[in-house]
């Protein structure tokens, strides 16, 4: 009886569990710091970088966290009323808004063809494929996908000119990247079973292609290309602020020249579309998963 | 490709005919895919006069020659020490942006979530839940759509107007979008899976915030870690996109060589950026298998 543990002395006990889960009850709670946890030092790391970033970007706090501020933004959303609802505006709008789901489309379906075809190459459809364009086609396909479709679209300016073609192929190259992806991690996962059936009867890699492994992939590849579709309406809204045709064009020109009935009227039909698709996408997904 | 050898047909009966022979030599359903291949193009035709879509002018000469004459000067790629310190500066801007961007987002997210998030409730325990209950967290439910649903190269255009050129629209432009993004998908994220323990403590007599921390956010801390991390990969995506409009950072010195028609510094600019992408991909893959 004579080592049993004090409260004030705990320290062999202690030293009994040495790194379990749960703190022993009686003592205090663990250093908040300790060289060898991995959380800490990342947690240690993350808050360097959220200091750092605050501290380096010179913020303007003033500009918005101002009682002056808060009067201008007033008056700035003040301007924005009545919106311009004139018939000929609208019309402009709505062949704008037409513009936009057609540069959306279009590049979607473009982009899934193109798509295909590089994720052909991209993908190793059977365990004999060397398949040697394999890593060369998918570091396209990032490249593809790393430049996203607003700086497509300002390169393509240059080559294409102002108006929705340049959107169009924008979408069309970036879609292409992320679809790519997809679409080869699909036919890699397609079951191997009919590929190899008609394989074992000496059918040539582009039938088997054609009538054992695309058939299994399609709805996967179709629900990918509408997912893709549904991104690309609200990229193609905002794309035309470099230009690149559609509302986001007239939104950056009435803007630009302080339209502010105008541009209210156009940041309205954004966000009824944007709201719109949403609404839509809810509802068939919902259709489709019950 | 080695064609396996089939069975031998048994004896006593006639060898059976080869499977492929009596197979179609045409495809059985040519007919049905040219027709719906011929449908999709005459369906597309009006897409393609709305877009202007003539990719024929890609190849006019005079287009050609600009688009030879960008593309050739891509290459020496500018790499003098001030056009590489300069670069470096912005990239770091552009990450900058993301985390501040992401940190307010945070700030703005956090609690609109748990507002919205229904297994929170003490009405909801005994029954339906009560009205003004439901009604605020329908309240705030709508308002984390909206924010959501402005485009944030909208929001910083309106910022850029307000608070002028600079990284302070962009990071409020991506503070508002993402808070929206998180703030939804936080509580979805709160509101699936097992709500039993956290319905226990409330039975008990705890607090909502006690609830959440010692109930809920154990079990899915790791899933809303994850989502936030993934967020800010898309906020240093979408930070270069912000610069178009002014808002600082690799998109706005990529604008500027552009309009210079400076292939060699888009060049750098992009290979910089692509690189960045590839990182915070990386890194976001990592911290992601590291939490689950």
């Amino acid at each position: 009886m004579k080592h049993r543990p004090t409260p004030d002395a705990p320290a062999p006990l202690a030293r009994a569990y040495p790194r379990e889960a749960a703190n022993p009850p009686w003592k205090l709670p663990p250093p908040l710091f300790d060289a060898r946890c991995r959380a800490c030092w990342f947690t240690a790391a993350l808050l360097v970088l959220v200091v750092a970033s605050f501290v380096s970007l010179d913020l303007d706090w003033q500009a918005f966290a101002s009682l002056e501020a808060a009067r201008s933004m007033g008056r700035f959303v003040a301007e924005f009323f009545p919106p311009d609802l004139s018939p000929a505006f609208v019309q402009k709008v709505a062949w704008a808004a037409w513009e936009t789901l057609a540069m959306s489309a279009l590049g979607t379906v473009l982009a899934a063809a193109l798509g295909l075809a590089l994720a052909v190459p991209a993908s190793r459809l059977s365990p004999r494929d060397v398949a040697w364009l394999r890593s060369p086609t998918r570091w396209l396909l990032n490249v593809l996908r790393a430049i996203p479709e607003l700086v497509w679209a300002a390169l393509l300016l240059i080559s294409a000119g102002l108006g929705p073609m340049a959107g169009t192929l924008a979408l069309a190259l970036h879609t292409s990247g992320v679809l790519g992806r997809l679409f080869a991690e699909a036919l890699e996962n397609a079951p191997a079973g009919p590929g190899d059936a008609l394989r074992t009867q000496g059918v040539g890699p582009l039938r088997v292609f054609a009538y054992a492994t695309l058939p299994q992939v399609l709805p996967q590849l179709m629900s990918y290309t509408l997912y893709r579709w549904e991104n690309n309406i609200r990229a193609a809204a905002v794309m035309g602020v470099v230009g690149a045709g559609g509302l986001g064009q007239l939104l950056s020109f009435h803007m630009g020249l302080f339209h502010m009935h105008k541009t209210a009227t156009l940041l309205g039909a954004m966000l009824l579309m944007v709201a719109c698709v949403d609404a839509l996408s809810f509802a068939l997904r919902r259709v489709l998963t019950r | 490709m080695p064609v396996h050898a089939l069975p031998s047909p048994p004896p006593g009966r006639p060898p059976a005919r080869d499977a492929l022979a009596d197979a179609p030599r045409r495809d059985p359903a040519f007919v049905a895919r040219v027709f719906w291949l011929s449908l999709a193009l005459v369906l597309l035709w009006p897409l393609g006069v709305a877009t202007e879509f003539r990719p024929w002018v890609l190849w006019a000469p005079e287009n050609r020659q600009v688009s030879a004459d960008f593309v050739a000067s891509f290459w020496p790629l500018v790499l003098d020490p001030e056009f590489l310190q300069l670069v470096a500066r912005e990239t770091w801007r552009t990450v900058a942006m993301a985390t501040a961007g992401v940190t307010l987002a945070l700030v703005l997210a956090v609690p609109l979530s748990l507002m919205a998030a229904r297994v929170l409730s003490l009405s909801a325990l005994s029954g339906r839940m009560a009205r003004g209950p439901a009604v605020l967290r329908w309240a705030v439910r709508a308002l984390l759509i909206v924010l959501r649903s402005v485009p944030e190269l909208v929001w910083a255009l309106v910022f850029v107007r307000v608070v002028g050129l600079g990284p302070t629209a962009g990071v409020l432009a991506i503070a508002l979008t993402y808070g929206g993004m998180l703030g939804k998908v936080y509580a979805e994220i709160l509101e699936s899976g097992e709500g039993h323990a956290t319905q226990t403590l409330l039975r008990n007599g705890s607090g909502r915030l006690q609830a959440f921390v010692y109930a809920l956010l154990p079990g899915h801390a790791a899933e809303l870690a994850s989502y936030t991390v993934y967020r800010w990969e898309c906020a240093i995506r979408s930070s270069v996109v912000l610069g178009f409009v002014g808002a600082g950072g690799l998109g706005q010195q990529l604008d500027n060589s552009m309009k210079m028609f400076n292939g060699g510094e888009v060049a750098t600019l992009l290979l910089v950026f692509i690189a960045l992408v590839a990182l915070a991909d990386r890194v976001s893959a990592w911290l992601r298998k590291a939490l689950a």
